[in-house]
């Protein structure tokens, strides 16, 4: 099992991301929502620590908190920092503790065919990378986990590539030039807004409400 | 040189980029906030841990309800997690000047209900919030959408958010909706054809005569269930029926603004001849009251159907068994007849006063099944008091049921009221997924009428048989 890195609750949002190369985590659910990544009992926490524990908790454990064999994340034949999910990822609530229990549980990037715009949008700005494939590479590299559960996927960043390291198959993904400038060097949103404010309040002055 | 043709988005949108980035988001001004207390903390450490404050704290507003509890809300909270995060939302809002609606305050309630009820929501306007169904405020002609923790903070320290502009789409249904096909069954049956992720990275306009007659409540629910098929948000041009809701409300604009607002406010329609990336169109007359028999609200159909074959679903075939296998159905099985256990009317769906008056209209002069747990839970205090004003409390509690105060409840199950392992509940609300009204609950999404039906019988009932 992945350890679980706790992040501290400063405004040092995340590390950099240039490229990772690591084994995955195979789900090949489709429509997760996000009640299953962090269900909505655990989100009485006011700092963001700790969400790890109870990622995916009602898949991940029966009800007397005994894990459930069966679920890919307590099974020890798989690990990394990469999680492989299935068609529209992330679905239904917008709560970023979403995020926030991937990121805590060790992960540093989703890969999937289809993601929902706002669990995409959070994970991009607590510093997971989001990599959308195609249904056929997303299928081959549940193959290649099938085939070796310690096949490892690279992740390029600046090439935005993504490939399978045994194989050498490799495909392109999508990210805008901002976000991906942001990611690179670990910048975030709010350092850019506060830079602008003076627009802002000229802006603001106009509005008719 | 004559002017582009534009959407209702597109005139809503293009009024608050205050910057474009070149090959990234608008820099997006946001011209209401709210604010509950699930949210919101990280989002104010946030901001201390930066050392800024926020910058505009009259747009926004705070109200709690997310985990607020239905009964006994003047006694102290139980839970020592939830009663720190609303001591976390009033200290917060007190500290930076925000208004807030805490337990026992008269306006408090459900945060896309009390918006609306108070004049807060206008058109033209952009609205964010910290969760999805923020999106009910569309309904008003507003740009509103719910937006992840990061963004709270964004908006508190500098009024904006970054957004890539979505994509358009419009859905049109056209036509009279038969007897007993409300808000709820429109919504239901548009998800049910797009699936929840067919309007993923759109932002969609409702158009055409069944929204034109609806009334803002319906529209609302329509609207509140726009992030179910993966929209960012749904929304639909204001016209009198929108104008005659919001004037006299309490943040309305007044007098000589007034006259102003409205004038601004005719403009807001989509121009003859503009283009919409994507566009359905569905007939009003196929619509049937609605339930979902599944683990996501695209898993709807109409309540006389049988629970489709797997059979074509290629690779979906497995996630759609395990989500019968939750459910515990079978596929070419009917809905009518299935035995529920508990009926939850409520949430910032269908939590308003013409949801308790649908639900009454059936449950009138009948009993409450006897082995059904109801919750009847109203969206705010203000719809609250209406049911009491109109007579409603008295037909419900003359049929067995009883009422209790404001909040999300069952819908999210943060507070106490949690439907039990295994058990079926027929929910207003706008989620089904596994575990989401407890851990083990099965939910059947339905309209105020099929879950005032079932209330009633202790089945799933079609709600045409009892009008
Ligand atoms: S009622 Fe449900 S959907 Fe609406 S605001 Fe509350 S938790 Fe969110």
């Amino acid at each position: 099992m992945p350890k679980a890195v706790s992040r501290k609750p400063t405004y040092m949002a995340y590390d950099k991301f240039t490229t990772l190369k690591s084994t995955a985590v195979p789900l090949p659910i489709e429509n997760v929502d996000t009640d299953q990544i962090i269900p909505a009992r655990f989100l009485k926490a006011t700092t963001r620590e700790g969400f790890g524990d109870n990622l995916f908790r009602d898949w991940r454990y029966n009800g007397d908190d005994t894990p459930k064999a069966d679920f890919v994340l307590n099974n020890p034949i798989y690990s990394g920092k990469i999680l492989v999910g299935g068609h529209n990822f992330g679905s239904g609530s917008s709560r970023e503790h979403a995020a926030w229990a991937i990121y805590d549980y060790g992960f540093r990037c989703v890969v999937s065919s289809f993601f929902a715009d706002i669990f995409k949008g959070n994970s991009l700005n607590i510093g997971i990378l989001p990599v959308q494939v195609s249904p056929e590479f997303l299928n081959k590299i549940f193959l290649a986990i099938e085939a070796d559960p310690k096949a490892e996927l690279e992740v390029n960043l600046e090439q935005q590539t993504i490939s399978i390291v045994a194989t050498g198959e490799s495909e392109s993904f999508d990210i805008n030039g901002y976000k991906k400038h942001n990611m690179m060097n670990g910048f975030d949103d709010i350092d850019y807004l506060q830079a602008m404010k003076e627009d802002i309040q000229q802006f603001e002055t106009q509005r008719i409400y | 040189m004559s002017k582009q043709a534009s959407t209702l988005f597109d005139k809503v949108w293009d009024a608050h980029v205050v910057r474009q980035i070149q090959d990234g988001p608008d820099v997006f001004f946001i011209d209401r906030h709210f604010i509950h207390e699930v949210t919101s903390p990280v989002a104010f450490l946030g901001l201390k841990n930066r050392n800024v404050g926020v910058m505009y704290p009259e747009r926004t507003f705070a109200t709690a309800d997310h985990n607020t509890p239905t009964i006994n809300q003047h006694l102290p909270v139980q839970d020592p997690l939830s009663a720190n995060q609303l001591k976390a939302l009033e200290e917060n809002s007190a500290k930076h000047g925000i208004s807030h609606w805490g337990l026992g305050h008269a306006q408090n309630g459900i945060v896309h209900v009390v918006g609306p009820e108070n004049g807060i929501t206008l058109p033209g306007m952009t609205i964010v919030c910290g969760d999805s169904h923020t999106s009910t405020h569309g309904a008003f002609g507003a740009i509103a959408f719910g937006i992840g923790t990061s963004e709270v903070e964004m908006v508190l320290s500098s009024q904006c958010i970054m957004q890539p502009k979505p994509k358009k789409m419009r859905v049109n249904v056209n036509g009279i909706l038969g007897k007993g096909v409300t808000a709820k069954d429109v919504t239901l049956y548009i998800i049910s054809q797009l699936t929840t992720a067919g309007a993923t990275g759109y932002f969609v306009e409702y158009a055409g005569d069944v929204f034109e007659n609806m009334s803002m409540e319906g529209r609302m629910t329509v609207c509140n269930m726009s992030i179910e098929m993966g929209a960012r948000g749904g929304m639909i041009a204001p016209d009198q029926t929108t104008f005659d809701y919001i004037e006299g409300r309490e943040y309305a604009p007044k007098g000589e603004k007034w006259d102003e607002a409205l004038a601004y406010w005719k403009t807001l329609k989509t121009d003859a001849d503009a283009t919409f990336d994507k566009e359905y169109t569905f007939n009003a007359a196929d619509i049937e009251p609605m339930i979902t028999f599944g683990t996501n609200p695209g898993m709807g159909q109409g309540i006389t159907n049988q629970i489709p074959s797997g059979e074509n679903l290629g690779s979906g075939k497995a996630t759609y068994e395990k989500s019968l296998n939750y459910m515990g159905f079978h596929e070419n099985e009917s809905m009518l007849g299935k035995r529920i256990d508990y009926v939850f009317i409520g949430s910032c769906t269908n939590g308003r006063i013409e949801d308790f008056r649908a639900f009454a209209s059936i449950v009138k002069g009948r009993k409450k099944a006897e082995h059904v747990t109801a919750w009847i839970v109203p969206g705010s205090h203000v719809v609250e008091a209406q049911i009491k004003e109109e007579g409603i409390l008295d037909i419900l509690t003359e049929a067995g049921f009883s009422l209790r105060q404001p909040g999300c409840s069952a819908c999210l199950a943060m507070n106490d009221d949690k439907i039990p392992a295994g058990k079926y509940a027929v929910s207003t609300s706008n989620r089904n997924f596994e575990g989401r009204q407890g851990p083990g609950a099965r939910t059947l999404l339905a309209s105020p009428l099929v879950a005032a039906a079932a209330a009633v019988t202790g089945v799933v009932t079609d709600p045409r048989e009892l009008m």
